[in-house]
């Protein structure tokens, strides 16, 4: 039997000719990824167990993103331990308010990721990366720590499930509806302890930021990474970011799979998940009558420039709805500037959205746009769970840009066609 | 190594956002952790729980962020064992990497109800029902786990 493409990665970084499912192997990493509030428990890890150097200090990322700028004194202390333990260890990619970005809209960016590579981050998102063709997994900080030290982590080979997709998606249909729609169909745990594994002729129609969204949800269907084959979309993307050689990886014609299941992209619509679960997805046509409180156009799943693009083209010479608050983060500093160029930013104002400097904030209830109890938001973020914008009783709707910023104009969960 | 106490029951995809809500998560101190541990679903289970107790969810228990800051603040606030249908794999790997012993077995996870007692044997896997006089069957730890928690968690087998 054949391997998948993770199987692949995961065996030539073990040093073995072949893996199987379920095999506990050990691995060598080409990047540990943490943020400021993983890397605060890492470090102290890291230091109760006496290690004094990192294995590689140009294979280490630390990201001031989460509680950044920092949002009160405690946070303040964790970013500070940070940045003092990164001038400490000479940790080459520290990235501080500043220049830094969101993690994984910033990592990719530079190209400190890339295709054929293993990756682990104090962060569930850190399955990103499987955008570019990378085995790329979330992990807790003890684990961040042992990688810091070692530059090795343990595994268990993942079992994977196939996607093969074909057509083309429709107009203001994005890569977040086609992940939702799959979260939708096969539930918060529906791809526990695999692999998602994307593939097939309809990937010409996701752009890079499509896909990078899309693998960044897979965790939210329990999948330990989501994976995508690298083309030519692929190639070009790392070319411009990446200096190093990168190794292609594609799964073995007879490779073992538990589910394959086939997706045609043109059948897709904008889709939006319901509280308290990603899984609660809906079809925009079957959202109903939900007055919101509360926009967010950002994060780690929907902060970059075709975000801010699509975010711009129907907020252009429109108002937000005057009981809605409309935050707009774009996620890295480079995408901030293009927005400013692009004339995006005049756009979001002009519209009355807040426009915020890149951080996580809001998604996981941190700052820059608590909900109280009560309140309803429509956000591109990754999660709805209970309280995870802020008060218990208050509710998030997960969707793409084109619906949130449909919404923040409607004042209620609107499709693109009701505002343009 | 053996377990016994009071269970605390849960249902499915307990996710780390209500384990540990992202709000606390400014400080790394493990009492302070467990001083927010479950408050979002469960007010009452920082009254109730005693050293000791287990806790039982259902499927996909720890879901969501990779917070380690959700098993710290379980094991800190007393919590011995945590037996669920299935566990998120993050929350997996991490409750083993700190030395907090967890149990996948559906049977107990659907019979165990809160506030029955409990006893759990790791070497065998064997999970007793004290209060309703049953037992169930849960996988013990792989050798390779059994060696990260017998040293006190990951970082220490690495020393060794």
């Amino acid at each position: 039997m054949g391997m998948t493409m993770s199987q692949k990665i995961l065996a030539s970084h073990a040093g073995l000719d072949k893996v199987e499912a379920g095999q506990l192997i050990n691995a060598k990493l080409d990047m540990v990824l943490g943020n400021d509030i993983t890397s605060p428990v890492a470090i102290n890890e890291f230091n109760k167990a006496g290690f004094d150097r990192v294995f590689d200090q140009n294979k280490i990322s630390l990201v001031m993103d989460h509680f950044a700028p920092n949002k009160d004194i405690k946070a303040a202390t964790q970013c500070k331990q940070c940045r003092e333990f990164a001038a400490e260890m000479g940790v080459v990619n520290f990235y501080d308010v500043g220049e830094m970005g969101i993690e994984h809209a910033l990592l990719p960016e530079k190209g400190l990721v890339c295709a054929g590579e293993l990756v682990i981050g104090a962060d569930s998102h850190t399955c990103t990366y499987g955008a570019l063709g990378a085995f790329s997994t979330g992990v807790g900080s003890t684990d961040m720590a042992a990688g810091m030290a070692t530059g090795e982590a343990w595994f268990k080979v993942p079992s994977a499930i196939r996607f093969n997709l074909t057509g083309k998606l429709g107009r203001w249909v994005s890569g977040k509806d086609v992940i939702l729609h799959i979260i939708g169909m096969i539930g918060v745990d529906g791809a526990l302890y695999q692999s998602m594994e994307f593939g097939g002729e309809g990937l010409k129609s996701l752009s890079m930021d499509d896909r990078l969204c899309m693998a960044n949800m897979a965790i939210e269907a329990g999948a330990k990474n989501g994976i995508f084959e690298v083309d030519d979309i692929t190639i070009a993307y790392m070319k411009e970011r990446v200096d190093r050689e990168f190794k292609i990886y594609t799964a073995d014609p007879d490779a073992e799979y538990t589910r394959v299941i086939d997706l045609d992209l043109s059948q897709i619509k904008s889709t939006v998940a319901f509280p308290h679960l990603p899984e609660n997805a809906r079809t925009i046509d079957q959202v109903g009558d939900v007055k919101i409180d509360q926009v967010v156009i950002g994060s780690c799943t929907n902060g970059r420039l075709s975000d801010m693009e699509t975010a711009a083209a129907i907020l252009k010479g429109k108002k937000v709805a005057k009981h809605v608050r409309c935050i707009i983060i774009p996620a890295t500093q480079k995408i901030w500037m293009e927005c400013v160029k692009r004339g995006y930013m005049d756009i979001f104002v002009e519209a009355g959205c807040a426009v915020s400097t890149p951080t996580c904030g809001p998604c996981l209830g941190g700052h820059t746009g608590i909900l109280a109890a009560g309140e309803r938001a429509v956000a591109t973020t990754n999660r709805n769970f209970v309280g995870r914008m802020g008060h218990t009783e208050s509710e998030v709707y997960l969707a793409s840009p084109a619906i949130a910023a449909a919404s923040a104009i409607a004042g209620k969960i609107a499709d693109v066609s009701e505002v343009l | 190594m053996k377990a016994h106490g009071t269970v605390h029951k849960y249902g499915d995809n307990i996710d780390t956002d209500v384990i540990i809500p992202a709000r606390y998560l400014n400080t790394a101190d493990h009492k302070e952790l467990a001083s927010h541990c479950m408050e979002d679903i469960d007010k009452e289970f920082l009254h109730r729980v005693k050293e000791g107790d287990i806790m039982v969810g259902q499927a996909n228990f720890g879901c969501g962020s990779s917070r380690e800051h959700a098993p710290i603040a379980i094991k800190a606030s007393g919590i011995s064992c945590v037996i669920a249908a299935t566990f998120a794999r993050i929350f997996y790997r991490n409750a083993i990497d700190i030395g907090l012993a967890i149990l996948e077995c559906p049977e107990a996870s659907e019979k165990i109800q809160g506030g029955d007692e409990v006893e759990v044997d790791f070497d065998t896997g064997v999970i007793t029902n004290l209060t309703r006089n049953e037992t169930y069957q849960a996988h013990p730890f792989p050798d390779f786990i059994k060696k990260i928690i017998s040293a006190g968690g990951l970082l220490n087998s690495l020393k060794k």
